[in-house]
């Protein structure tokens, strides 16, 4: 059963996670390439993304499982005149591991502050506190997070006067650390960013190896 | 540093309608046009990306050598907001650059309540409303679709009028403004010149004159503007361009699917209905070309679901045949292939069978009216009989869930019509306690009324139509005789209904009306969030015009109409002997049966009818 390792940059990184696999079902059918379906009252193409991108970040490493109905290998060749503007296929192998092996993510953080970034310094210090406590908004309500035990390490950068770089390695799953709340940290004691965003850079394993 | 637009798309809802990008969208290099046209659809992207119509015209269009063709939505609540705090002009899709620099700004038009997208549009573009107030020729202002046939009610704020099918006619005004622009013509002279293409209509080249009661007595074709404006239509849709390769939006919208138009025009003739009558004359394309364009589209766009739509799919003549063909196509690739609006009196089981044979889509049902007395005043040619054998057959066939459409108010209408809705709806839960045969689920069924709204080309156009309350006690009278808990009953807002037919039937002088709404904040009319009957009543006040003048006021038969000046091909003397056989409750046969001489077919100096030719 293969996998597909691709990225999602530009314009895509707004589409959401159900629209992506929508937008995977359809590029299939114009390469010509059949899905298998689900049984049922309303069959649809199997297709799974991995580790659900939050909206308006981008990533060079996500995954996506599918298999397809009949014989036939596919390319990214095959597959990437028919994805839109950003999304681009870089590897289709068979999967071997499964994903709940995949426990970390190195995501890159940028922080932009139009009028002074905080020092490099600060932020580090922030990061190697005991704890750091945020509060989490989710469905259910606020609840307070402690943020280090999800990060595994991390490294913070001021590449000019109004950037601050936060690279780090975070939990993926169980439970997953979504890196907004490490710029929400920085913002809540060294002063609010005008803009953050993040992408994902590589994915791990427990062993700290890339996981493909 | 992040542009002031991207820092704001992760804020709002669904940003993946704001930055184009989308498979199959058309690029071109700005330095290697010379006409850009900014086309605007005055609702959101996922309406606006689902009407067939725009995306035949974007086609035609960006076909063009030298034209660049872009498109522009209303923005939902929120992006407006942040556009509007960030200063950021409304944008084309595509170039992201802004609307009011490009040489033309075109609008489709489908509806009433999206007058004030329009508006609004322009207001976020940064462009003056009104026509006067843009002096240029870079920037014209014009529109189209099926609303346009009574273009009055915007007059004053778009500069002309595309009235019919935009197939052959929007290269045309492209051409004439491509030379205009090379010429370096004043805007004047650009309006005389476009005003003398065959459909197009420029308001600002008719004076509209005001009988002391207020009444229009007459209107005045000015710089030798034509008399009439005859509608354009497509002589030959097998030779039309039909889009197969076609943009396939990242983010899901309402029609998620391929629309394979089979049809154009109406054999029916329901006197209530616009479509019906301003999309006529009859005219198919075939089973052939059909079949070939449903394939291409489908391979082009990756779609799972394809549907065929017209105004009555089931009136095709080659239906039958033709979903034979798709069907096998489609089964074998997990497409699934959907027919709406099927007519009950002709809806059969073997056609039942074989659309659910890949999923099984809903059972739809328009009587409009309850009674069979009113049905034939509308001409709404089924009969009680006709729906329950279908029920029964639908029911039998595995069915439990029934969607009917009806309308309230209709011209005649009386509580005796409205009980009748009551009776019919018993009777098909009575139909399938008798054909059921999985009554595990239970019966569901969906009852919707509209409330009716008299619209120009129709027979109906002198009607008046009643009073929000009186919509409201018919709506009470009906929910009070809904026994069982098998139906749930909506209807549509007293309110909404009643600016629409004010809108659909209005003049000129509604202008004003208009622009104070919008710039008191009406807009996406259409949509509950944002529907604020408050600001309405406040600008008809203070603009001094009185709305029920337009819905509540019966129009006389000699009455000078504000939509005299279009000719949609149908004439006036056969509205008015339909409106005539509706107060006698007398039906008209469908135009298969018997040609009823409506004019449709002496258009473009003579246009085959397909429904005549099968006579």
């Amino acid at each position: 059963m293969p996998r597909l390792l691709f990225e999602k940059d530009g314009e895509s990184i707004y589409i959401s996670h159900l629209d992506l696999m929508r937008v995977f079902q359809r590029a299939f059918r114009r390469a010509g390439l059949l899905l298998r379906h689900s049984q049922g009252f309303n069959p649809r193409a199997i297709v799974s993304i991995a580790l659900p991108l939050s909206l308006g970040a981008s990533s060079c490493c996500e995954l996506l499982d599918f298999d397809l109905e009949g014989e036939g290998t596919v390319t990214p060749e095959r597959i990437n005149p028919y994805l839109p503007a950003g999304v681009r296929v870089r590897e289709i192998y068979e999967r071997g591991r499964k994903l709940k092996e995949l426990t970390h993510l190195l995501v890159s953080l940028t922080m932009e502050y139009d009028h002074g970034a905080p020092e490099a310094d600060a932020v580090s210090a922030l990061f190697s506190r005991e704890t750091l406590v945020v509060e989490k908004q989710s469905k259910k309500g606020a609840t307070q997070v402690n943020l280090l035990p999800m990060v595994k390490s991390i490294a913070v950068m001021r590449p000019d006067a109004e950037h601050l770089v936060i690279q780090a390695v975070v939990a993926a799953q169980n439970p997953s650390l979504n890196p907004m709340l490490l710029a929400q940290a920085v913002e809540e004691h060294l002063g609010k960013a005008d803009f953050s965003s993040f992408r994902r850079l590589e994915i791990f394993d427990e062993q700290g190896n890339i996981f493909r | 540093m992040t542009d002031q637009l991207h820092r704001i798309l992760p804020t709002v809802q669904k940003p993946a309608r704001y930055v184009g990008g989308e498979y199959g969208q058309i690029l071109k290099d700005p330095a290697a046009v010379d006409l850009r046209v900014a086309f605007c659809f005055p609702d959101t992207y996922e309406i606006g990306m689902s009407n067939i119509g725009m995306r035949i015209l974007y086609g035609v269009m960006n076909q063009m050598d030298g034209v660049w063709c872009e498109r522009v939505f209303a923005p939902w609540g929120d992006m407006e907001e942040a556009m509007v705090r960030h200063q950021i002009p409304l944008y084309a899709l595509e170039s992201r650059q802004p609307v009011k620099d490009f040489d033309l700004v075109a609008f489709t038009i489908g509806y009433e309540m999206s007058y004030t997208n329009v508006l609004n549009m322009l207001r976020l573009a940064g462009i003056p409303l009104r026509s006067q107030d843009r002096p240029g020729l870079q920037g014209l202002v014009f529109a189209g679709g099926v609303c346009t046939v009574n273009p009055e009610p915007l007059a004053d704020f778009i500069d002309f009028f595309s009235i019919g099918e935009g197939e052959e006619i929007t290269p045309e005004i492209l051409r004439l403004y491509r030379r205009a622009k090379r010429e370096g013509w004043e805007k004047a002279q650009f309006l005389r010149e476009v005003s003398k293409l065959s459909g197009i209509y420029v308001p600002s080249l008719y004076r509209h004159n005001y009988g002391d009661d207020g009444q229009l007595t007459a209107i005045e074709p000015l710089d030798g503007a034509p008399s009439k404006v005859k509608k354009r239509v497509v002589r030959d849709l097998d030779k039309a361009y039909y889009p197969t390769e076609t943009l396939v939006p990242s983010t899901e919208i309402v029609h998620d699917r391929t629309n394979l138009e089979v049809f154009r025009g109406c054999i029916r003739g329901c006197r209530f209905c616009q479509a019906g009558f301003c999309y006529r004359p009859v005219r198919n394309r075939s089973a052939e070309t059909l079949y070939r364009q449903a394939i291409e589209s489908l391979e082009a766009s990756g779609n799972h679901e394809i549907t065929l739509s017209s105004l009555s799919t089931s009136d095709y003549p080659q239906l039958p045949q033709l979903a034979d063909g798709l069907l096998d196509y489609c089964e074998a690739r997990r497409i699934n292939l959907s027919l709406p609006s099927l007519r009950a009196d002709n809806f059969s089981q073997e056609l039942m069978r074989k659309v659910q044979r890949v999923r099984k889509s809903n059972l739809t049902f328009a009587p409009e009216a309850g009674s069979q007395r009113l049905r034939d005043a509308i001409n709404k040619n089924v009969t009680e009989d006709e729906i329950l054998t279908t029920c029964a057959t639908a029911f039998s066939g595995g069915w439990n869930n029934v969607k009917l459409y009806f309308m309230l108010g209709l011209p005649t209408e009386t509580d005796e019509d409205v009980l009748a809705i009551a009776d019919l709806v018993g009777k098909i839960i009575h139909t399938w306690r008798e054909h059921a045969t999985s009554k595990k689920r239970g019966l569901s069924i969906n009852l919707a009324t509209a409330f009716f709204v008299p619209k120009p080309f129709t027979p109906f156009q002198w009607e008046a139509q009643i009073t929000p309350q009186e919509y409201m006690r018919r709506v009470r009278l009906l929910q009070e005789n809904l026994k069982s808990r098998a139906v749930d009953y909506r209807y549509h807002g007293a309110e909404l209904s009643f600016l629409e037919a004010v809108l659909a039937r209005g003049d000129r002088r509604l202008g004003r009306v208009l622009q104070y709404a919008v710039e008191h904040g009406a807009r996406l009319d259409s949509w509950d969030e944002y529907f604020r009957f408050d600001i309405w009543q406040a600008a008809f006040e203070a603009c001094g015009v009185d709305p029920t003048a337009y819905a509540q006021r019966a129009f006389g038969r000699e009455e000078v109409l504000p939509w005299d000046t279009i000719d949609v091909g149908i004439s006036k003397p056969f509205f008015w002997r339909e409106r005539e056989r509706a107060y006698e409750s007398q039906t008209t046969p469908d135009c298969r049966t018997a040609c009823g001489g409506c004019g449709a077919d002496r258009l473009e100096g003579g246009v085959r009818c397909d429904a005549k030719a099968a006579l």
